[in-house]
C-alpha cells in the first residue's frame, strides 16, 4: 500500500464513480421512458385526428369511421360539473385549515384529506354507486361528477391552505381593523391575494380527474349517443379508450389512439398552465 | 339593518367552513360504513373462508378471493421492486446531486409528465408495446405466450409509480441536515459513501414511507392493470401467468353482477381494498409528517 492509497482510496473512488454513473444512467432511463411513451402515443394518434373524430358519434360495430363527439361532450360535462361541486367545498375546507392551524381538529382534517387522496378511485365509484345509482335505479352523468368531485378535493384543499398561510397576517388584521367582517376580509382580501395558488390547485384537481375511468364505470357508465342531460348516462373519452382498447377492431383502436392524444394533450396543457401560474402568480410579500 | 345582515352573513360563513371541513373529515368513516353495510349480506354468506377460498364461481355463488389477493400482492410488490432503483436514483439526482438549476428543473418536470398520462392510456400503450415484448420473452422460455399477465402489468405499473415515489423520496432526501453530510465529507468520505452511509440510513423511515405510499397506490391501481393482467381468476403459477387483481375484478364484473350476493361480494372486495389502502396511507402520512419537522 502506497501512502497515496490510504484505506483503499483508489477502490473507493472507483466505487464512487460507478455509483454516480448508475444514478445518471437510471435517471436518464426514466427520462427516456417519458419520451418513448409520449412519442408512441402521439405517433399512433396524430394520424387519426381528423374532423370526423370531433364531429361524429361512434358508428356501430362493423362500420368504419365515426368519432368521439359524444365522449368529448360527456367528458366536458362530467368534469365541469365535478369542478363546480368540488371547488367551493375544497376552497372552504382550505380556508378553514389555514385559519385553524395547529389545532388538533384541523390536524385530523388534514390527515383525512391526505388519506382521501390515497383511496383507490374504484372504491369511490362503488360508494357513489351505492349512494346515488342504486337508489335512483339508473346510471347518470351527475353521479359520475360527484365521484370525480370527491377525487378533486384533496389537491384543491392542500393548495388553498398552503397559499393562504403564506399571506401575512398584517394584511388580514388591517382589513379587520377597518371594521370589515371576517367573511368580507376572506372574500375581498385573503382570496384575491391568494388567487394564483388557489387557481392552480383547481387546475391540478381537474388534471387529476380528466383521465379517470374507474370511478365512472358504475356511475356515468357510458352512452353511445350524444347526450346533454345530466340525469342520463354519458360516455367519456377515457371510458371509450378503455372499451375500444379491449376490443379486437382496428378501427376502434384507431379512434382510441385519437382519444388518447386528445386526453394527454389536454392534461399536459393543464400542467403547463399550472407551471406558468406557479412561477408568475406566486404569493410574494 | 345592513349591519345585522353582515353579522348574519358572517355567522353563516363561519358555520359553513366548519361544516364542510368536518364533513370532509368524516367522509372516510362514511365511506367505510357505506361499504360495510352494502357488503354485509356477502360477509354473512361467505364467512371468513372468503379470504382463502381458491375458487371464484359466481354462477354457483361460490366466492373465494385468494386468487385476487395473490394477484394483487404479487403485481404490486413486483412493480415496486422494479421501480425502486429508478425512483431512488432519480430522487438522489434531483434531491442530492443537482437540487437546483435549470436543467434539473426541466428533468423534474419531465418526470412529472409521467403522472400526466392517464391510467387507461398506460394500459393501452402497454398492450401495444410491452405485451408483445413480454410475449417474445415467453416464447424464448417455451411458455404459453399471451403477452398479458402479471409481469406485463407490473412493468407498466412500475412506470406509473415512478413520478409519485420520486417526488416523495426527493422531498425526504433534500431535507437531510447539511451538518450531517458535511461531517461525513470532513471525515474523507466519497459522495457514494455519504449517500449510502449517511443520507439513506438517516432518512430510512421517510424513504420507507415513500415506498409504502407508492405501494398503496399500486394496490388500488385499476385501469392499466385491468387491461394488462389477463383477467384470469386462478392462482398464478409464475410471474408470467395471467392473473387478476382486486381492483380489476371490481372494474370488470361490477356492472354485470347478477344477484344481490354477487354484487355485495364485489363490494366486500372493495371494502377490503379500502381498509388496506386507508391503513397504509395513515401510517405513511404520519411517518412523512414526523420526518418533515
Amino acid at each position: 500500500m502506497t501512502p497515496y492509497d490510504i484505506q483503499g482510496l483508489k477502490g473507493r473512488r472507483i466505487k464512487d464513480k460507478i455509483f454516480t454513473s448508475m444514478v445518471w444512467l437510471l435517471t436518464f432511463s426514466c427520462l427516456a421512458v417519458v419520451f418513448i411513451i409520449l412519442f408512441y402515443i402521439f405517433e399512433k394518434g396524430i394520424g387519426s385526428l381528423n374532423w370526423a373524430l370531433f364531429s361524429q358519434n361512434p358508428k356501430p360495430v362493423g362500420e368504419t369511421g365515426g368519432g368521439l363527439l359524444n365522449a368529448i361532450v360527456g367528458s366536458l360535462m362530467v368534469v365541469t360539473i365535478g369542478a363546480i361541486i368540488a371547488i367551493p367545498v375544497g376552497v372552504s375546507v382550505g380556508i378553514y385549515l389555514a385559519e385553524n392551524r395547529g389545532r388538533k381538529l384541523s390536524d385530523r382534517i388534514a390527515l383525512a384529506v391526505d388519506v382521501l387522496q390515497g383511496i383507490p378511485s374504484i372504491v369511490i365509484g362503488i360508494v357513489i354507486y351505492v349512494w346515488i345509482v342504486k337508489p335512483t335505479g339508473k346510471f347518470s352523468s351527475y353521479s359520475g361528477s360527484i365521484a370525480l368531485a370527491i377525487m378533486m378535493l384533496p389537491p384543491i384543499i392542500k393548495n388553498t391552505e398552503e397559499t393562504l398561510i403564506l399571506i401575512p397576517t398584517t394584511l388580514k388584521e388591517a382589513s379587520l381593523a377597518l371594521g370589515a367582517s371576517y367573511f368580507r376580509t376572506t372574500m375581498k382580501v385573503m382570496l384575491p391575494a391568494g388567487i394564483g395558488g388557489i387557481f392552480s390547485g383547481c387546475i391540478i384537481g381537474i388534471a387529476r380527474i380528466a383521465g379517470e375511468v374507474a370511478p365512472l364505470l358504475f356511475t356515468a357508465f357510458g352512452n353511445p349517443a350524444l347526450n346533454f342531460n345530466i340525469l342520463k348516462p354519458v360516455d367519456t373519452i377515457p371510458k371509450v379508450i378503455f372499451t375500444y382498447a379491449s376490443s379486437p377492431y382496428d378501427d376502434w383502436h384507431r379512434i382510441a389512439w385519437g382519444g388518447s392524444v386528445i386526453l394527454v394533450s389536454f392534461i399536459i396543457l393543464l400542467n403547463t398552465i399550472i407551471k406558468i401560474f406557479e412561477s408568475r402568480w406566486k404569493v410574494q410579500f | 339593518m345592513k349591519n345585522r345582515w353582515r353579522v348574519l352573513e358572517n355567522k353563516i360563513f363561519v358555520r359553513w367552513l366548519s361544516f364542510v371541513s368536518i364533513v370532509t373529515m368524516i367522509l372516510l368513516l362514511v365511506f367505510f360504513l357505506t361499504l360495510l353495510i352494502s357488503s354485509w349480506p356477502a360477509i354473512k354468506a361467505n364467512g371468513f373462508g372468503f379470504l382463502w377460498g381458491k375458487t371464484w364461481d359466481p354462477v354457483a355463488n361460490n366466492f373465494g378471493m385468494l386468487p385476487f389477493l395473490v394477484g394483487t400482492l404479487i403485481t404490486s410488490f413486483l412493480s415496486l421492486l422494479i421501480s425502486a432503483p429508478f425512483s431512488i436514483a432519480a430522487a438522489l439526482f434531483l434531491g442530492e446531486y443537482y437540487p437546483k438549476g435549470l436543467i434539473p428543473n426541466i428533468f423534474r418536470n419531465v418526470i412529472e409528465l409521467l403522472a400526466a398520462i392517464p391510467s387507461v392510456v398506460y394500459g393501452f400503450w402497454g398492450l401495444y408495446t410491452v405485451a408483445p415484448l413480454v410475449s417474445k420473452i415467453e416464447m424464448k422460455l417455451h411458455m404459453p405466450a399471451p403477452g398479458v399477465g402479471i409481469f406485463t402489468a407490473s412493468i407498466v405499473l412500475s412506470i406509473m409509480l415512478i413520478p409519485y415515489s420520486v417526488s416523495l423520496i426527493r422531498q425526504v432526501i433534500s431535507m437531510t441536515p447539511v451538518a450531517l453530510k458535511e461531517a461525513a465529507y470532513a471525515l474523507g468520505s466519497t459522495r457514494a459513501e455519504v449517500i449510502t452511509k449517511v443520507i439513506i440510513p438517516s432518512n430510512i423511515s421517510g424513504i420507507s414511507a415513500g415506498f409504502l405510499l407508492s405501494l398503496g397506490r399500486a394496490l388500488g391501481e385499476t385501469m392499466a392493470v385491468t387491461i394488462l393482467i389477463g383477467n384470469s381468476p386462478e392462482i398464478p403459477h409464475n410471474i408470467f401467468s395471467p392473473s387478476y387483481t382486486m381492483a380489476s375484478v371490481i372494474a370488470n364484473e361490477f356492472t354485470e353482477a347478477v344477484g344481490n350476493i354477487y354484487l355485495s361480494t364485489l363490494i366486500e372486495v372493495g371494502l377490503l381494498l379500502f381498509v388496506v389502502t386507508t391503513i397504509i396511507n395513515i401510517i405513511g402520512r404520519i411517518i412523512i409528517k414526523r420526518v418533515s419537522y
